[in-house]
């Protein structure tokens, strides 16, 4: 048996190889499906969550190594009803065309905006150069985070779980 | 649309007309009439159209309350005020379901923050054909939703008027409430729902269309429906589904195309954890028609978790046969291809007019003081879509349900591979996680279709990345010869196009997306004209991938076109100009055919919005392209600069844009932006074909465009008085020769192979 500590709740899973990336314990055990799988290789950052709130792609972490570690999916960047600062930006900005990556990229901007409040673009490109978005909504990308950063001046970096 | 056919699609509702898909372009609206779906206390009204079932649809109208999901319906008004509306189209990111959501609400009247927008299941009886491709959603749905809409409304106002003791025509709507403005009563839509239900549906001849300057909502912006459940990262994808006891499964197939699996260690694979069952899957009949292949034959492994499934494809070892495989290679096809352009006539004419041979002649010295010569080559790509494909089935009591990622939904086919009658097949529409073509063929829906019947039980089939990426059906590569002849005064005047492309081996037609059409650019401008091609035999498959055709030809010919512009020491916007005036005011141009007036006024607003002609940053350098595609007219400018390591900076691209009247304009905005970025990115990828299989299979060598190279991009858009289109492929076409002519004023060498990689550039 395995213990996760997931989006601020310890969850238990029965039966699973130890080999098996954190990916998808969280889609198939837990079905915590907003964490996407892309490529399998770490090139897309479809699988992107946060490991004691560091950006990871969870298709390359098995789940032995993840215990007693924090680990945020985008299905925990909410408190509750309230969207954080970033969620409510991409919405404003509409950035998604077909969202499948966006949850990675939200995760990628969320680590990036703790770290570093108020990026460049330079910063920016840097942090979320691990995420493909093959619709090519980059250019929004950017505006969200960028918005969210001039919106809550940190803010943003608090929210994180 | 003439009153005889509004008359008609009136009777459509209940006079028994042709029952079927409509096959034309455009919705023959003549075949349809109002339908109310349903209707009584509880439900409210619901409003749909009928499509030449009217028998069918009617029917549920006299049943208990309604379904909470009303096939038929477009419109759906509670009591309580709410509103929903069916997009019956698939989304498949280029923003649909928002979009068929604002023309409902704009000629219904409703207030946006009303209306919830959900996805049509699949009923071909019901809603036609429903397809994202050719970017013709909107062009076909535009009158289908906006009667659908604008008939609703007329049976709100109907009630209001009976309630009220009033004439009809003495109320007006606003913001999902009738208004009588003469006693200052109003009633909101909800309270009336019930009240409009119980009437009969009106005669769709009195109807009266909003006109463009009475829009509230479409031309403005509105943020995608879906983007709240997004950003949460809620299930929406056909990945996402999870069903009590599915199974998990995948089939690997020959990475040389059309293999099969003679054996494979199966004693070894199903004793592996997690591991219910392995076994050779034959594959349905190879077919000559791409769009209707089924299941692909290989070795399928059922498991209880998808890792279970994909650490047991690791451990495989089959042992294929490769008899019927594929041999393709694409270095025999360049060798190949550069013989067969050493002729100036392709094996087929596919048009000719005038005589160019003799206009581009040696001898030819009286009209030509110049010839123009280029041989373009171009690789394959891959759809590359986020999302691999998947899918999951249900097979259960001799019927089979399915949650797909579909851009074609086909129960036919479907049906097929699971061997059950047509209609016990449902087909769920999930939200697709890209597109851009390869989700209009439904392999992997098939896929799973079979071994969800295989197994008599839910399962979840799961492409790899390597199986999306070898078992693609591929945006086909080709090689285009030009001659062109300038004549004394330097204007195009002879015109010649060998197009070396390829043909379907199995069926002998041309490859998808390949060959070139008879009335390709410049056909009707010059007077000397020849388009010809020769096809070599290829098994590997192909089908549309954005902007088919038109995604490559623009390249070339654009290219090519600004070559001749360049010998002739012309301005190469004054040259597009005067090529495409020669084509303005010669009468009405074709329907949906290029327009050469629409043509002119896009390219000179993308170059006046680029600053054409003027100062530029040090080192920038703008290259324009036009092209017409999929019912768009779209001139594009690219700012570019490129050092001496051959890295090139796309700084900015100004997108002119006569898509008629947008309807999303954040939406319509994000498809030209995400059509650069494609654009720019694909200059660098190709997908190689040796021994019949894929060389690149996976992002590490098919390095998908990230943010740094994405540029400034600056949209126009003419919203011209024509009937709206789509807009979710013709922007791609003229990015990358407006690059290629931009690195071509740069450095003066002119890209002739894609990917630029091939000639030693890179992007930065």
């Amino acid at each position: 048996m395995l213990r996760l500590h997931v989006n601020g709740k310890d969850r238990q899973i029965d039966d699973v190889a130890d080999d098996t990336p954190l990916l998808w314990v969280l889609r198939d055990e837990l079905n915590l499906v907003g964490t996407k799988f892309g490529c399998g290789i770490a090139q897309c950052g479809a699988c992107t969550v946060h490991l004691d709130g560091q950006p990871v792609r969870s298709c390359q972490i098995p789940v032995s190594a993840v215990s007693g570690l924090k680990i945020t999916t985008v299905e925990g960047l909410a408190k509750g009803e309230q969207l954080s600062t970033l969620q409510q930006a991409w919405i404003d900005h509409d950035v998604a065309q077909c969202g499948y990556c966006q949850s990675g990229q939200l995760m990628s901007a969320t680590a990036l905006l703790a770290a570093t409040p108020d990026p460049t673009d330079a910063q920016i490109d840097s942090a979320m150069a691990g995420n493909i978005c093959r619709c090519g909504t980059y250019g929004r990308i950017k505006k969200a985070i960028k918005a969210a950063a001039q919106s809550g001046k940190g803010q943003a970096g608090k929210e994180r779980a | 649309m003439n009153s005889e056919q509004f008359n008609r699609m009136m009777l459509g509702a209940g006079s028994g007309t042709v029952a079927g898909a409509d096959s034309g372009i455009l919705p023959n609206l003549s075949r349809r009439g109002f339908i109310k779906v349903a209707s009584g206390a509880a439900g409210g009204l619901v409003l749909g159209l009928s499509m030449g079932a009217p028998g069918e649809a009617q029917a549920q109208s006299a049943g208990p309350p309604p379904r909470p999901f009303a096939p038929g319906a477009f419109v759906r008004i509670a009591p309580d005020g709410k509103i929903t509306l069916i997009s019956k189209n698939p989304e498949i990111g280029q923003g649909i379901k928002t979009g068929f959501g604002v023309i409902l609400a704009e000629e219904l009247d409703a207030s946006w923050s009303d209306v919830t927008v959900e996805q049509a299941e699949v009923n071909r009886a019901v809603y036609g054909s429903q397809i994202a491709g050719g970017s013709m959603s909107i062009p076909r749905a535009w009158d289908e939703l906006r009667y659908a809409g604008a008939g609703a409304r007329a049976m709100l106002v109907a009630a209001a008027a009976n309630q009220w003791g009033v004439p009809a025509s003495d109320l007006t709507t606003s913001e999902s409430r009738v208004i009588h403005a003469a006693s200052g009563r109003t009633a909101s839509y909800g309270s009336l729902a019930t009240a409009a239900a119980a009437l009969p549906v009106p005669d769709i001849g009195s109807i009266r269309l909003k006109t463009r300057k009475e829009y509230k909502l479409i031309g403005k912006r509105f943020t995608g429906v879906d983007n709240a459940a997004l950003v949460r990262g809620q299930p929406l994808f056909a990945l996402d589904v999870q069903l009590p006891g599915m199974k998990y499964a995948s089939i690997a197939k020959c990475p040389s195309v059309g293999g099969k699996a003679k054996s494979f260690n199966a004693e070894e694979i199903k004793k592996l954890p997690g591991i219910l069952d392995a076994f050779i899957v034959e594959g349905t009949p190879p077919v000559t028609d791409v769009m209707k292949t089924g299941v692909l034959p290989g070795v399928a492994i059922i498991g209880k978790s998808t890792w279970a499934v994909f650490s047991a494809r690791k451990a495989l070892k089959i042992e294929w046969d490769t008899r019927t495989a594929s041999k393709d290679s694409w270095t025999d096809f360049v060798k190949q291809a550069k013989a067969l352009a050493s002729n100036a006539q392709g094996e087929v004419v596919v048009k000719t007019k005038g005589d160019v041979d003799k206009a581009l002649s040696p001898d030819n010295t009286d009209t030509k003081i110049k010839t123009v010569e280029a041989f373009y080559q171009f690789g394959f790509v891959s759809h590359a879509q986020l999302e691999p494909q998947n899918t999951v089935a249900w097979f259960k009591d001799g019927s089979v349900e399915l949650w797909a990622p579909m851009q074609l939904p086909d129960p036919a086919l479907v049906a097929a591979a699971a061997d059950v009658p047509a209609d016990r097949v449902k087909l769920n529409q999930m939200r697709v996680g890209g597109g851009f073509g390869r989700r209009l063929m439904n392999d992997f829906v098939c896929e799973a279709a079979y071994l969800s019947r295989r197994v008599e039980g839910p399962v979840q089939v799961v492409w790899t990345r390597e199986d999306d990426m070898r078992h693609d059906a591929y945006r086909v590569g080709g090689f285009m010869g030009y001659r062109a002849g300038l004549d004394t005064q330097g204007k195009l005047s002879a015109f010649d196009a060998h197009m070396v492309s390829f043909k379907d081996t199995a069926s002998g037609k041309v490859s998808k997306g390949g060959g070139i059409s008879p009335n390709e650019f410049p056909a009707d401008y010059v007077d000397d004209y020849r388009a010809s091609q020769s096809l070599m035999p290829l098994s590997t498959p192909t089908v549309w991938w954005r902007a088919p055709g038109a995604c490559t030809m623009a390249w070339v010919q654009q290219s090519f076109l600004h070559e001749v512009a360049v010998a002739a020491g012309r301005d190469h916007v004054e040259f597009l100009l005067e090529l495409f005036g020669r084509g303005a005011g010669k009468g009405t141009p074709p329907a949906g055919g290029l327009d050469a007036a629409r043509a002119i006024g896009v390219i000179k607003l993308a170059a006046e919005k680029a600053g054409w002609g003027k100062p530029l940053l040090k080192g920038h350098h703008l290259g324009v392209a036009f092209y017409f595609s999929h019912l768009g007219h779209i001139a594009e400018v690219a700012e570019v600069s490129v050092d001496a390591s051959k890295k090139v900076t796309v700084h900015r691209v100004t997108v002119a844009a006569d898509v008629g009247p947008v309807i999303n304009l954040s939406a319509a905005e994000n498809q030209c932006e995400g059509s650069v970025v494609d654009a720019i990115g694909t200059m660098t990828l190709e997908v190689t074909i040796e021994d019949g299989a894929a060389q690149q299979t996976n992002f590490d060598r098919y390095p998908l465009p990230r943010m740094a190279i994405s540029p400034q991009v600056d949209v126009h858009f003419v919203q011209s008085e024509h009937s709206p289109t789509g807009l979710g492929e013709p922007v791609f076409p003229p990015v990358v020769p407006a690059i290629c002519n931009a690195i071509y004023a740069a450095t003066g060498h002119r890209i002739r192979t894609l990917p630029v990689t091939q000639e030693g550039f890179r992007l930065g």
